[in-house]
C-alpha cells in the first residue's frame, strides 16, 4: 500500500470514527437540514437567534446537570431551584430594595446554596441522589411559593440586562456560550472535573485513591444548583418579573439534553460539547414543528420518540465497539 | 482419542481491529471427557470459549458440530446445539427462588398462571441430576457461590446440554466445596457431557481434567495429557522455564527505620489489639485464615474504614483515623483486595488509572498538569511492562495481570514508600506474579516497606521476611522467613479457633 493510500484510508477511520462518536452532531445537523428543505421560515436570522433565546436556559440547565450525571447522579430539583433563585434574586430586589447586583449575586448563591443542601444530603447523609433532589424539588417550589404568596415579582436591571440584548445579540445566546465555555473548563481542565469522572466511574476506587468523594458530591451538587440559578435568571430577565411556576418540568428536559449529548446515566462518560448538541436537538424539533404547525401535544410524542431513539442508537454503537 | 467429538474448533482465528487473538488454534471436546484450556491471562481462553458459545464469530477456520460444520450466529444457536456456558459471574436472579432460577424462561403453566407445583417438581428433577440436596423454593442469594454454581449447572442440564464450559469455576470456593464440585463433574463424565474447563490452579488439572490445550499469545501450543507435571505445564505456557517462583530478593543496604508501626489497633468484633511495625526494606507477610481479620488490619490503616483504638505512625508521622487521603500523603500506597471493584475505574483509560492520586498534589491552581502526568504515567507502565496498545487504553480491555500492574503503577507514580498489599496476585497468571514479586523487589531495594496478605500460603512463605499470623482478630503469632512452614504458619492460623472450640466443648 502506497502512503498516500494509507493517508487516505487513515483520514476515512478517523471521519467514520468521528461520526461514530457524535451520533447527536449528525442527527441535529440532518434535522436542520430537513427543516431547511421543509419551510422557508427556518433558515433565517430571526429565528436562529430565536432558537438561540430557547436553548439558553435548557442548555444552562443542562450543563449543570452534567455534572451530576458524569458524577454519577441525577438532580430532579434543577426546575425548582432556577424559579426559586429568580424569586430570592426579585424579591432582594423590589420587596428588600437591595442593589440590582447584590440581588443577581444573591440568586446565583441561592441556587449554589440549594445544590450544596442536596449535594450533603446525598455525600454525607447517604441519601440516593434521586431522593435527596426529589425532596429539594419540592421544597424550592414551595420556598418560591411561600417567598412570593404566589404572585410574580419584578426582577432586578441587572437580570432583566441578562433576558435582553447586547446590542444586536440577544444575551441569554452570550450567556450560553460564557456558561459552557466555563463548564467545559471546569470538567476537562481542572482537578475537580476529573474527579467527577472518577467518582461516576467506580466511586469506590476513587476514594481509595484518596479522592475526598463526599467533597466532590457536594461541589458537583453546588455547580448544578448554580448554574440552575443561573438559568433562572435567564427566564425572569426575559419577562422582568419571577414567576413562582416558572420552569416547572425543565428538569425533564435538562436530563433528556445530556443524555441525548451521550452522557451515561451509569456515571463516567459525558461531555459538555454532547450537552449542547442534545439541547438543541430538543429545541429545534420544537422550533421546526411549531413552523410547521404541529399542536403542542404532539410535539411532546415526538420529542419523547426522540430520547427514546437517540439513547436507542448510542446503546447499539456501544455494543458494536465493545473492544 | 476415541470417538467423534461434539464440538471442534478447526484452525479458527479472531481478531479485533488490528490486533489478532486467535491465530489458528484447533481444539476439540469428547463426550465424556474434560479439556482443559491452559494460557496466561491474554493468552485467548476467554476469546476460545466466546466463540464456542456463539457470542463471537471466528474469522477464519470452521467450528464442526457432530463433524458438521456449523454457524453460531448468537448464543440461542450454540445453546439450541447443547453447548451450555458456566460464567464466572452467574446468571441468577438472587431474590428469585432455586426453581424460578433452573426454569427462568420456561415456566410451566396453567390456566395462563404459573403451575408452581410443575415448576417446583421439574426444578426437583434437574437438581436430582446433579445430587443437590436443596430447597427449591429458597431463594438463590442465599446460597453460597458454590452451591449457585451447583443450580446453574442443573440449569444448564434441564436444557439438555451435552457440552459445559466451565470458566474459572474453582476461583471463588473453598477447598471442600471444590472437591464437591469435582465429584460433580465426574458424574457427568461417566454420562457421557464434554466439558471444558479453565483454572489458574495447575494442581486441580490432573485431578480434573482428561487433555490439556496449551495456548500462548493466541497460538496453539501443545496437546498434552492432563497428568503432564506442574512445571512442564508452565514451561509450555509461559515459554521459558520459571526457575523461581517467588524471586524474593533483598538489597536493601540502609538503615532499617521503622517506617510503618501499628499500636493497639481495635476495632470492635473484628479486630484485637495488633501492633506491628514495618521497617525499610522489608516485606512483612500477613496470613491467617478467610475472617481472621487481615482485609480489616490493611483498610483501617490505610484510612478506608475506622477502627475504635490504637494508632497508626507512617514515617515518624501520625496518622489521623479514618482519614485516606493523609495517609497517602505520609507515603501510604493501598492496593486493594478486589481491583476491579476497588482498585480501577475500568472505562478509564491507563492513563488516568495511573493518575488519580497524584491527580492534586502535582494541579497548579486547581489545573490538571496533563503533560506532566502523562509522561509520569508513560514511565511507571513502562517500568512495569505494562502491556497495552497505549496509554489511552480503557482499563476494562486489559488482562488480570495487567489491571493489577496499573493499580500499581498509581502507588509508583505517587512515590508511596510504605506499601499495603491486599491479595496482590489474585487472579493472576504466572508469568504476571512473578513481575509482581519483582516490583516487589525493586519497591524493596529503593527502600520501601511491603505488608502483604496473601491467602496464598506459598507466596508468603516465599515472599516475606517476616510473617504476622492472625487468627481470631487478634495476632497469633510471628515468625522468621527461614524457620517458617506451613505447618507452623496453620497451626498459629488455627490456635484460636481451636480454643474456641475447647472453650464450647
Amino acid at each position: 500500500m502506497t502512503t498516500a493510500v494509507k493517508a487516505e484510508k487513515r483520514q476515512h477511520m478517523d471521519i467514520k470514527k468521528f461520526l461514530a462518536n457524535n451520533g447527536a452532531l449528525v442527527g441535529l445537523l440532518v434535522l436542520c437540514l430537513a427543516l431547511f428543505i421543509a419551510t422557508p421560515d427556518f433558515l433565517t436570522a430571526g429565528n436562529m437567534l430565536n432558537i438561540g433565546i430557547q436553548a439558553s436556559t435548557i442548555a444552562v440547565l443542562a450543563f449543570g446537570m452534567t455534572f451530576v450525571i458524569v458524577a454519577a447522579g441525577i438532580d430532579l430539583s434543577v426546575g425548582s431551584v432556577a424559579a426559586l433563585s429568580a424569586m430570592v434574586s426579585a424579591s432582594m430586589f423590589t420587596t428588600a430594595g437591595l442593589n440590582g447586583w447584590v440581588a443577581l449575586l444573591g440568586g446565583l448563591l441561592t441556587g449554589a446554596a440549594a445544590g450544596a443542601a442536596s449535594g450533603m444530603a446525598t455525600a454525607y447523609g447517604r441519601l440516593p441522589s434521586f431522593i435527596a433532589t426529589l425532596a429539594m424539588l419540592s421544597v424550592a417550589r414551595g420556598l418560591t411559593l411561600v417567598i412570593s404568596d404566589g404572585r410574580p415579582v419584578r426582577t432586578a436591571d441587572q437580570v432583566s440586562f441578562l433576558g435582553g440584548n447586547l446590542g444586536p445579540i440577544p444575551m441569554p445566546i452570550v450567556v450560553l456560550v460564557v456558561a459552557g465555555l466555563v463548564a467545559s473548563f471546569l470538567l476537562n481542565r481542572t482537578v475537580i472535573g476529573r474527579y467527577m469522572y472518577a467518582v461516576g466511574g467506580n466511586t469506590e476506587a476513587a476514594r481509595l485513591s484518596g479522592i475526598p468523594v463526599q467533597k466532590v458530591l457536594v461541589i458537583v451538587f453546588a455547580l448544578s444548583g448554580l448554574f440552575a440559578g443561573l438559568a433562572g435568571m435567564l427566564l425572569s430577565g426575559r419577562l422582568d418579573s419571577a414567576q413562582p411556576q416558572a420552569a416547572v418540568g425543565y428538569e425533564l428536559d435538562a436530563i433528556a439534553a445530556v443524555v441525548i449529548g451521550g452522557a451515561s446515566l451509569a456515571g463516567g462518560v459525558g461531555r459538555i460539547s454532547g450537552t449542547l448538541v442534545g439541547a438543541l436537538v430538543l429545541v429545534v424539533i420544537r422550533n421546526g414543528l411549531n413552523l410547521l404547525n404541529v399542536s403542542s401535544f404532539w410535539q411532546q410524542v415526538v420529542i419523547g420518540l426522540v430520547i427514546a431513539l437517540a439513547v436507542g442508537i448510542d446503546v447499539l454503537r456501544r455494543k458494536n465497539t465493545i473492544h | 482419542m476415541n470417538g467423534q467429538p461434539i464440538l471442534t474448533l478447526d484452525k479458527i482465528s479472531k481478531s479485533f481491529g488490528p490486533v489478532q487473538v486467535i491465530d489458528e488454534v484447533t481444539v476439540s471436546v469428547h463426550p465424556g471427557k474434560v479439556q482443559v484450556l491452559l494460557g496466561e491471562n491474554g493468552a485467548g481462553k476467554s476469546t476460545l470459549i466466546k466463540m464456542m458459545a456463539g457470542v463471537y464469530q471466528p474469522d477464519g477456520g470452521r467450528i464442526l458440530l457432530d463433524g458438521k460444520p456449523v454457524k453460531f450466529r448468537d448464543t440461542n444457536a450454540s445453546e439450541a446445539a447443547g453447548i451450555a456456558t458456566i460464567h464466572q459471574e452467574l446468571n441468577l436472579v438472587p431474590t428469585m427462588s432455586v426453581a424460578e432460577n433452573i426454569m427462568m424462561g420456561r415456566f410451566p403453566k396453567r390456566f395462563g398462571m404459573v403451575d408452581r407445583a410443575a415448576l417446583r417438581k421439574q426444578a426437583r428433577a434437574a437438581l436430582d441430576l446433579i445430587g443437590l440436596d436443596i430447597d427449591p423454593d429458597q431463594p438463590v442469594g442465599e446460597l453460597g457461590i458454590a452451591r449457585q454454581q451447583l443450580v446453574e449447572i442443573a440449569k444448564a442440564l434441564s436444557l439438555d446440554a451435552r457440552m459445559l464450559i466451565l470458566d474459572e469455576p474453582t476461583a471463588a470456593l473453598t477447598r471442600r466445596e471444590i472437591a464437591a464440585l469435582f465429584s460433580v463433574v465426574h458424574d457427568l463424565r461417566e454420562r457421557g457431557v464434554g466439558m471444558v474447563f479453565i483454572s489458574h490452579h495447575l494442581d486441580e488439572i490432573a485431578e480434573v481434567g482428561d487433555s490439556v490445550s496449551v495456548l500462548r499469545d493466541g497460538k496453539f501450543v501443545a496437546e498434552v495429557p492432563a497428568d503432564t507435571p506442574e512445571p512442564e505445564l508452565v514451561r509450555l505456557m509461559v515459554g521459558r522455564d520459571i526457575s523461581q517462583q517467588f524471586p524474593r530478593r533483598r538489597e536493601y543496604t540502609g538503615p532499617s527505620e521503622p517506617l510503618l508501626h501499628v499500636e493497639g489497633l481495635s476495632i470492635k468484633g473484628l479486630v484485637n489489639n495488633m501492633s506491628f511495625t514495618v521497617h525499610a526494606g522489608e516485606v512483612v507477610g500477613l496470613a491467617g485464615l478467610v475472617g481472621a481479620g487481615r482485609t480489616e488490619v490493611v483498610r483501617a490503616v490505610a484510612g478506608v474504614d475506622p477502627y475504635d483504638s490504637g494508632s497508626v505512625t507512617i514515617r515518624g508521622r501520625r496518622i489521623p483515623r479514618h482519614n485516606i487521603g493523609a495517609g497517602i500523603k505520609a507515603g501510604l500506597g493501598h492496593v486493594p483486595e478486589d481491583r476491579k471493584v476497588q482498585g480501577l475505574v475500568l472505562d478509564a483509560s491507563v492513563n488516568e488509572n495511573i493518575g488519580y492520586a497524584t491527580l492534586a498534589s502535582t494541579a497548579k491552581a486547581g489545573l490538571v498538569d496533563f503533560k506532566g502526568q502523562r509522561e509520569k504515567a508513560q514511565d511507571v507502565a513502562g517500568k512495569l511492562r505494562i502491556r497495552m496498545s497505549g496509554l489511552d487504553q480503557t482499563v476494562r480491555s486489559l488482562s488480570g495481570g495487567n489491571q493489577q500492574k496499573a493499580v500499581f503503577g498509581r502507588w509508583i507514580a505517587a512515590g508511596a514508600k510504605v506499601l499495603l498489599l491486599d491479595e496482590p496476585t489474585r487472579g493472576v497468571d504466572v508469568g504476571a506474579k512473578v513481575e509482581i514479586y519483582e516490583l516487589i523487589n525493586s519497591v524493596t531495594a529503593a527502600g520501601g516497606a511491603v505488608l502483604m496478605v496473601s491467602s496464598e500460603l506459598p507466596e508468603v512463605l516465599g515472599m516475606s521476611d517476616r510473617i504476622l499470623v492472625m487468627s481470631g482478630g487478634h495476632l497469633s503469632g510471628e515468625l522468621a522467613a527461614e524457620d517458617a512452614t506451613q505447618d507452623k504458619v496453620m497451626t498459629l492460623a488455627v490456635r484460636d479457633v481451636v480454643r474456641d472450640l475447647e472453650d464450647k466443648s
